[in-house]
């Protein structure tokens, strides 16, 4: 890693270093610091896992039936024509740069699941259950970075970034496995402190004081999840790591393979961060919610930049041997209505679209599951959120076994006790 | 001296409060304990009903209180809760000073009342209502027909002369006119509708209307009936057809297709068959098929069919209809509720449907019947949520009320204070206000400069809903913020004219200082440790005062017992 792209330290002051400057700071104080090293010490458990994903999160709801699962000729088509791929698969036209990458990809053409509302929708396809006032259950992000976050002690970058969108919270895993939001550019604001170290450390300790009577004072978890927070965030500020986040080091030709915009940058950024050890990167692509002038508005703008970086990301991870060791996820909240409304528009649909996936030893180069001819219905097997994401969890070497106890004491079991998709994996 | 209530804190710390207040010529004590009592003859009936029914509950759930929240804490809540901002010192001090049996009442009544408050008052209820009606990022976006300033205005008018709450309802609903300020025919209450009429028939003006001033969450039904939803797809096109003569148009900065602003306006409607004396509108079934639909509330009586608007205005008649509706009532009611104790009656909060059953559903009638009874007067409402029981206790949580968790889905029963966020607009606010992090310029650089710092924490989802979220949530980039952002840095700067500047240079010993600073950001004194740390860092600055009080503040802003509403 480059030392010198980023200097959240003083100069010459090295990780290291600087826990030992707050060491310094303790002993003056007398006690013992309780937030602010993070340094877990067991290397030989290191690199048991190195295991990552990247969701591109398509925010709005894509027309699936345009992009993975044509259906020409028939009243609901659109105008769209297909093209081979090095798969076994046809996609649409628009997508030629992806026709290439598609051995690398499965595509899971009968997704069906019942929430057409954006809210509840992007609730649902993150987290595999359905908005329950009563509890808030944590997205993918955050369960997969807490299952893979404890086998890479050394990562000081927050296990869950997400890129250039809000993704969904970590529910009741507590808001230390929130998404980290940070902007495509990979610009983080406020992260450098102009502060000699020794005087942050002294404040940190003031600071620390207070925090840990206020918790004694029985408050609840809401006071507990700051403290946690607060350690997480001096971790990253005096962490080499967050050169990582510096896309802009990239070299050009690279940058514009990409795509110079903001999801191009974002996936180029996602692809930095995972060779940094995230485990969870999700990167935003809004604008799919096309209830009007739907074919002009994909064929002259969206596919064009999705079909440019999502290519471009898979290419990179393949050549740079990262992508056995890294699952994609491209979805929406829904796919879109078969019919074409009076406006050339599409609206909600969620009983029969698909979702696109590869890496991580899944298999690619295929199509999973079918619809009917004009795609308004599923006729093989129906897949859910819950089962993509257990297939997810099992290319990701994380048990499906694993469960969770929600703060009313309900067991909650990974992925929802959704069934793996064998097609993937056979 | 000797008070009582000195006895309850650390000598040093009782010592360097008394030193200080002497200096300060501030004869009486903080925090000396006295509460209201609900049956005090001059308060309002609505407060021992509430009261009543709350403690029904506990009484139902074998739940019993907290202990009441500590005065000077009390006063630091209901500034955040009414005025937007924790209190100054100066305020702090006063509220203390007074010893009467009914001083909550009175601070409650200066906040609401007096002419010194107006604007800040008028300021955070638009600012609240603002994020209600148009989002965070409403008027931000490319294309947006909103006008935020325009919103905004309409809104702090409308606070500032404390306008009954029908009345703002009613003119939400029905106002035409443009968006922009010092346009003609300017009209700020036209932004709550004017992007969201244009597009998809309406479908947003539709669901917003009746989601923040009904309660009642019809955004699914557009495209289906709803299996949890008592409305059906028929009921929600009924409704949008209210709606239908209504469009927001453009106007053009002259000689250039630069947009100016925008005009909201009813136009002549002949319906989707062409004939404006039976303006029908018609939507698509799943299946395909199409079904016709009138302007229709909730399933009432249908009004006339006509569509020129010289015959019929649609939105004014659907106005009507939401003024006689009771869920106008307990929506404002829940609304303020939640926004006073943290939870609703209901959660999510904006959502009354039969299927959400309400915790206290006799208390919410019964509070939405009283609010209507008296005028609509959200002043009224306020007085009677902040000086009632549930709003005077700690957070504390004991045996006794531990099974009060509303974080695991159990119901609230308000026996304790529910630990919540500042809201990043009250964290602006306060910084500026109570701690001296002054912005320059006039008012609207400075509403430009809050707008920018604010709209760092917006991150949208990029639908046609214009749904988001903000970071603003406990998460890093705020503690990033906090820690190293412009704003921190400006509240702990060390200016003559800033708060650690002028602290450092009074003639005040360093541990009234450090209580001072503490009573300002945390409306509480230093305990014995927290004064013994304060010492060893101004050993550690080599006895600069203003520096160690300097990381000090930094501390305290940075806690959570500062950013939480306790």
């Amino acid at each position: 890693m480059n030392q010198h792209f980023l200097n959240p330290i003083p100069a010459g002051m090295s990780r290291r270093h600087f826990v030992k400057h707050m060491a310094g700071a303790s002993a003056m104080f007398g006690s013992a610091l309780s937030f602010g090293h993070s340094m877990r010490v067991h290397a030989d458990e290191l690199r048991k896992n190195r295991k990552s994903a990247i969701m591109l999160w398509m925010s709005g709801g894509p027309s699936t039936i345009d992009l993975w699962d044509l259906k020409p000729g028939a009243p609901t088509g659109g105008p769209f024509q297909q093209i081979s791929t090095s798969g076994d698969v046809q996609i649409c036209e628009h997508l030629p740069l992806m026709a290439k990458q598609m051995h690398n990809m499965a595509i899971v053409r009968s997704m069906s699941t019942r929430e057409a509302d954006h809210n509840r929708g992007r609730y649902y396809m993150h987290t595999g259950y359905v908005p329950n006032p009563n509890i808030e259950h944590p997205g993918y992000g955050s369960v997969i970075a807490h299952e893979l976050f404890e086998q890479r002690p050394e990562l000081a970058i927050p296990p869950f970034v997400s890129i250039g969108g809000a993704s969904t919270g970590p529910g009741f895993l507590g808001m230390a496995w929130a998404p980290f939001n940070v902007s495509s550019n990979g610009r983080i604001r406020d992260l450098e402190m102009d502060m000699e170290n020794t005087r942050l450390m002294q404040r940190m300790q003031a600071l620390n004081l207070m925090e840990t009577s206020f918790i004694k004072s029985s408050k609840g978890s809401v006071a507990l999840d700051h403290q946690a927070v607060l350690k997480k965030t001096l971790d990253l500020m005096t962490s080499d790591q967050m050169a990582a986040f510096k896309v802009d080091k990239e070299p050009q030709e690279v940058k514009d393979r990409y795509g110079t915009n903001g999801f191009g940058q974002g996936c180029l950024l996602a692809r930095r961060l995972v060779e940094a050890g995230v485990p969870f990167v999700e990167v935003d692509l809004g604008g799919w919610d096309n209830h009007q002038n739907i074919h002009t508005t994909l064929s002259g703008q969206k596919l064009p930049q999705m079909d440019q970086a999502m290519s471009a990301l898979v290419e990179d991870l393949e050549q740079r041997g990262l992508l056995q060791d890294t699952a994609i996820i491209w979805m929406g909240e829904f796919g879109r209505t078969p019919r074409i409304n009076a406006d050339s528009g599409r609206d909600h649909w969620a009983r029969s679209w698909s979702a696109v996936v590869g890496g991580a030893g899944m298999k690619g180069g295929i199509a999973v599951g079918e619809t009917n001819n004009d795609g308004t219905e599923v006729v093989t097997e129906p897949f859910s959120s819950e089962d993509l994401m257990a297939s997810v969890c099992k290319a990701l070497g994380i048990s499906l076994e694993v469960t969770y106890t929600s703060k009313n004491n309900r067991p909650m079991k990974i992925a929802a006790g959704g069934k793996v998709i064998n097609e993937l994996f056979s | 001296m000797r008070c009582a209530f000195l006895a309850r804190y650390s000598p040093v710390a009782a010592d360097a409060v008394r030193a200080f207040l002497c200096s300060s010529c501030l004869a009486v004590a903080w925090g000396a304990g006295l509460s209201v009592s609900a049956a005090d003859a001059e308060l309002p009936p609505q407060i021992a009903i509430i009261d009543d029914l709350i403690d029904q509950d506990w009484k139902d759930f074998e739940v019993r209180p907290a202990p009441d929240l500590d005065d000077t804490q009390w006063c630091r809540r209901v500034f955040l809760d009414i005025v937007g901002r924790i209190p100054t010192y100066e305020e702090l001090a006063e509220f203390a000073r007074d010893r009467a049996t009914d001083k909550k009442a009175k601070l409650v009544e200066r906040l609401l009342y007096s002419d010194t408050y107006t604007e800040e008052y008028a300021r955070n209820w638009s600012t609240i209502w603002t994020n209600i009606l148009i989002g965070r990022s409403g008027g931000t976006e490319d294309r947006s027909l909103t006008n935020r300033d325009g919103m905004q205005k309409y809104l702090r008018d409308s606070f500032a002369t404390n306008k009954s709450y029908n009345r703002m309802a009613y003119e939400l609903i029905t106002a035409s006119g443009s968006t922009k300020p010092g346009s003609e025919n300017f009209n700020g209450a036209v932004n709550f509708l004017v992007n969201k009429v244009n597009d998809e028939d309406g479908v947003l003006a539709t669901s917003a209307t009746s989601k923040i001033f009904l309660g009642l969450q019809v955004q699914c039904t557009q495209c289906h009936n709803h299996p949890f939803n008592k409305w059906k797809q028929q009921t929600f096109w009924e409704f949008n057809a209210f709606f239908r003569q209504t469009v927001a148009l453009r106007r053009f900065i002259s000689g250039t297709n630069d947009i100016d602003h925008a005009e909201l306006t009813d136009q002549d409607f002949a319906g989707q068959a062409g004939d404006p004396d039976d303006a029908v509108i018609f939507y698509e079934l799943r299946n395909g098929l199409t079904k016709s639909a009138y302007p229709v509330f909730m399933g009432d009586e249908p009004i006339d069919p006509r569509g020129l608007v010289s015959d019929v205005n649609r939105r004014k008649e659907l106005a009507k209809f939401v003024m006689d509706s009771e869920y106008l009532d307990k929506m404002i009611v829940n609304r303020m509720w939640g926004h006073f104790l943290g939870y609703g009656f209901t959660k999510p909060m904006d959502d009354l449907g039969p299927h959400n059953p309400a915790s206290h559903p006799e208390l919410l009638e019964t509070l939405g019947r009283e609010f209507r009874d008296h005028s609509y007067d959200l002043k009224q409402l306020i007085t009677w949520i902040t000086l009632s029981r549930p709003y005077q206790l700690s957070c504390t949580i004991t045996a006794y009320n531990k099974v009060d968790d509303p974080s695991v889905g159990e119901p609230p029963k308000f026996s304790h204070f529910y630990l919540r966020q500042m809201q990043a607009e009250d964290l602006y606010q306060s910084l500026v206000v109570a701690g001296d992090a002054k912005v320059r310029g006039s008012y609207e650089q400075q509403e430009a400069e809050r707008r920018r710092w604010l709209g760092q924490f917006v991150v949208a989802f990029g639908t046609d809903e214009g749904d988001e979220a903000t970071t603003f949530n406990g998460s890093i980039p705020q503690a990033l913020m906090m820690f190293n952002g412009d704003l921190i840095k400006r509240a702990t700067n060390t200016d003559a004219e800033s708060l650690i500047g002028k602290l450092a240079r009074s003639d005040a010993k360093v541990p009234e200082k450090v209580t001072r600073l503490y009573l300002t950001g945390l409306a509480r004194r230093p305990t014995r440790d927290e004064l013994t740390l304060a010492s060893k860092l101004l050993t550690a600055r080599n006895g600069n005062t203003t520096e160690a009080l300097q990381d000090l503040w930094w501390a305290i802003l940075n806690s959570n017992e500062f950013i939480l509403q306790h």
